[in-house]
């Protein structure tokens, strides 16, 4: 990114930073080119129809927009708004003791942070998201991601930075209320345990009836646990000789699932979704309380690298594959709210589904507490922050291609729940007919041969359908054949790193639940207190999974049902987060800029409490979770049987799922309200005093750090780092205090 | 790779590998050893051995568990 242009004269600025300068001409030409190319891009996707469009104009689309929001809008967030202030010490520089507190450098907070931030939402909701068409998706993932989910990303980051690190619900109480901060405190843990039950109900839909898939994933733990032992003992610390033994074994196990499909191996892992709750409960019980060197960290190592690698792939292979969009731009599902693969109009369930892609609100516990303890200056927030969740935003939008090239007949009878298809081919594609889609039995039947799965019909959750589209892409890039390998090398990789997800979630709940309870109960604290871990962990694990468990046997379809509810618990997490930091800027008297997250915060709310307020009170059983009760009650007290149940059993499943989703649902959107209604009166307070008002923020400190802010060093700041350099000797940067000793500056 | 060009290509390419590995290094926390090594040099303290090095560093992880988005 260009940086010769002027660094704005407010508060802070790195040393040597002057006042406002004319651009170069070179910046303003490459700048000039870069609003072109994504002018034409969005012009041709947004006049397109009917003609055959190549994806690529979504990717050119979506980079140069990044661009053109990184360089100019994340710079005026950081330097006008937040007012970034690099003469002042970060927390790392202040508090360095070499384990949570650590200068790091800035590029490598960035993959930590990005590794901690992506996982399968941003895979998996675009794709669910294409029943709307390509362009819904397209626009909302770019523009809100530049608006309002890197921009949350960003400031919480900011903000966190400014008090220590301090976490989400820590800061809400500090800076909201009592009140609110409890509120937040249930709802961050509700949240979690949602987001880890649908993470979990996408691996068991992924794996169902999959032998390959199974015995793939089910290799995945003893390889990790090689790794872990291999890295305790034969070798410690030789994290990159382990990893790169654990892909060439994973790679391997890939391949080997393929040679056991029609042996009696394969038969015994043909598994059904009720057996793979089972099995993934009891793993993700037994790894949260297993130390984590066994099989959690190598497992990070493998996922953290499969990820970025799947990620450079799929991003080769579109450049190559140069696909052409299948979906069309807008469908009538958007328009008219009965699509099969989620209920609900365009507005505001397309914003709900995408979610992470664009906005999560889960990013914004990563961005308090662990990462703004290791930033080495303020401005960084900008490249690890913001730039973070724009790297998240194309994973996205990588997802989102990989679903509207493949061919949309095979896209329905994939995404469409069993109780609609009726599972088989043929009823698939009688069905998919119907929806105005064309295939035929003999089409479906031809698409799940090259990826070797028994079918494809009815494999709801979003992974099988990336899988396809992945399978698709690397074949057209790379050579047909190998589209078998590719679709389980994508499961595996999703499944990989969901479980790493599952189990670093349920550790974290399982903290949460003893801190809290702790409070009461002081032994319960405790957390190296081994009964008081286990039951915990059992807590934990027992939430996330009777939930899975309602999805799994769920008769309407447990994607169809919980995913809404997933992806407003996300984006309610999210308007918590963006009240915060709405707040604090008008506590820091900056409410001029308040717009800046206020104005996101408006969008998000008016999303959330729409979809939430659909989703309890709307009159279509379809949408209406307690509507939906309703018809169901009426139909069974009046002794029939409503599609899709088959029984009275499968009636009462239904009756009790809604209740549940619903009072879940409605206690969320509860939960949000009485933390805005805390956070305006603090506001009115705020502004009513007229000026800044006391918050928890540390004072200033001088930093004696010298590190560049972008990604690429300025000639001025190398400048400046040579100056450093020569005045205190080399080995004085940052990086490398030791536990006892403390600080070495 | 022939000719006037091998020299410079070579210098690139070293240059390039050496930035991967020292990123992956970094990434992996497999640098924090080198680190501990260089301050226990410049402290003159006898430093600890490799395997008790991590073993402290996964105690570490035990207690600050990390969460994984979704």
């Amino acid at each position: 990114m260009s940086t010769t242009v002027s660094r704005p004269d407010t508060d802070g600025g790195a040393p040597g930073g002057g006042g406002r300068r004319r651009p170069s001409p070179k910046s303003v030409l490459v700048w000039t080119a870069v609003a072109a190319v994504g002018a034409v891009a969005w012009t041709v996707l947004a006049l397109s129809r009917g003609e055959s469009v190549s994806a690529l104009w979504i990717l050119f689309a979506a980079l140069a927009s990044y661009a053109i929001a990184y360089r100019f809008y994340a710079r005026f967030i950081a330097y006008r708004a937040l007012g970034v202030d690099d003469r002042r010490a970060t927390p790392a520089e202040r508090l360095q003791n070499g384990r949570d507190f650590d200068v790091t450098d800035r590029r490598v907070l960035f993959g930590h942070h990005f590794a901690a931030i992506a996982g399968a939402g941003p895979l998996v909701g675009p794709v669910l998201a294409a029943q709307m068409g390509y362009l819904p998706g397209t626009i909302w993932i770019i523009v809100g991601v530049i608006f309002a989910g890197a921009v949350q990303d960003m400031t919480v980051m900011f903000f966190s930075m400014r008090r220590n690190g301090k976490s989400l619900g820590q800061m809400v109480r500090e800076e909201i209320g009592i009140v609110g901060g409890i509120a937040a405190l249930i709802a961050v843990f509700a949240i979690m345990i949602i987001i880890l039950a649908v993470l979990a109900l996408i691996v068991v839909n992924a794996l169902a009836e999959s032998p390959w898939g199974v015995f793939s994933i089910a290799l995945t733990i003893p390889i990790a646990l090689f790794m872990g032992v291999y890295l305790r003992t034969l070798r410690p610390g030789r994290v990159l000789e382990a990893t790169a033994i654990g892909v060439v074994l994973l790679l391997a196990a890939v391949i080997g699932g393929g040679l056991i499909d029609d042996t009696g191996l394969g038969d015994a892992l043909t598994l059904s979704k009720e057996w793979l709750v089972l099995a993934l409960v009891v793993y993700g019980f037994v790894a949260s309380v297993l130390p984590v060197w066994l099989l959690l960290t190598p497992r990070d190592y493998l996922s953290t690298f499969m990820k970025i690698g799947v990620i450079v792939l799929l991003a080769i292979g579109l450049l190559l594959a140069r696909p052409v969009l299948q979906a069309d731009a807008v469908t009538d599902f958007a328009r008219e709210g009965t699509g099969p693969v989620f209920a609900g109009s365009l507005f505001p369930f397309v914003f709900i589904t995408i979610a992470c892609g664009a906005l999560s609100g889960f990013h914004a516990l990563i961005s308090s507490g662990t990462t703004p303890k290791m930033v080495a200056k303020e401005s960084q927030v900008r490249l690890i922050g913001y730039g973070g969740m724009l790297m998240e935003s194309f994973v996205a939008i990588s997802a989102l291609i990989a679903a509207v090239v493949i061919d949309q007949g095979l896209y329905y009878a994939m995404n469409s729940p069993a109780g609609a298809t009726g599972g088989t081919v043929e009823s698939a594609a009688a069905y998919v007919n119907g929806l105005g889609f064309d295939t035929t039995a003999q089409d479906l039947a031809a698409a799940s041969a090259p990826v070797q799965e028994p079918s494809l019909v009815s494999r709801t959750g979003g992974a099988p359908t990336l899988a396809v589209g992945i399978a698709n892409i690397l074949s057209q890039a790379f050579g047909a054949g190998m589209a078998a390998f590719w679709y389980h090398f994508a499961i595996m990789f999703e499944a990989l790193f969901i479980l790493t997800a599952v189990d670093a979630g349920t550790r974290v709940g399982r903290f949460m639940l003893q801190d809290t309870i702790g409070n009461v109960w002081k032994r319960f604290g405790d957390l190296l207190w081994r009964p008081g871990n286990i039951m915990a962990s059992a807590a934990v694990v027992g939430l996330w999974g009777y939930i899975l468990y309602v999805g799994v046997t769920d008769p309407l379809g447990g994607v169809n049902q919980l995913f809404p509810l997933f992806g407003i618990a996300n984006q309610l997490l999210a308007a918590i987060a963006l009240t915060l930091v709405t707040v604090l800027l008008i506590k820091h008297g900056k409410a001029k800029y308040a717009w800046v997250t206020g104005i996101p915060l408006a969008w998000d709310l008016i999303v959330t409490m729409t979809a939430s307020w659909q989703k309890v009170f709307s009159a279509d059983p379809r949408v209406g979770y307690f509507a939906q009760r309703q018809r169901y009650a009426d139909a069974e007290a009046a002794g029939e049987l409503l599609a899709p149940a088959q029984n009275a059993d499968q009636m009462d499943r239904i009756i009790d799922n809604s209740t549940l989703n619903g009072v879940l649902q409605a206690v969320f959107a509860v939960l949000v309200l009485v933390v805005l209604v805390n956070a305006v009166v603090v506001i009115a307070r705020a502004l009513r005093a007229g000026g800044p008002v006391p918050t928890t923020e540390e004072p200033a400190v001088p930093s004696s750090i010298v590190e560049p802010s972008g990604l690429f060093a300025t000639a001025e700041e190398k400048r400046a780092m040579a100056e450093q350099e020569r005045l205190v000797g080399a080995g004085a940067r940052g990086h490398g205090t030791f536990t006892e000793e403390g600080p070495s500056r | 790779m022939s000719g006037g060009m091998a020299p410079a290509v070579r210098s690139a390419a070293g240059r390039a590998w050496r930035g991967v590995r020292w990123y992956l290094r970094e990434c992996s926390g497999e640098a924090r050893w080198d680190d501990y090594l260089r301050h226990c040099a410049e402290h003159g303290h006898e430093p600890m051995s490799r395997r008790e090095f991590e073993r402290r560093r996964a105690d570490e992880a035990e207690r600050n568990p990390v969460s994984r988005c979704c």
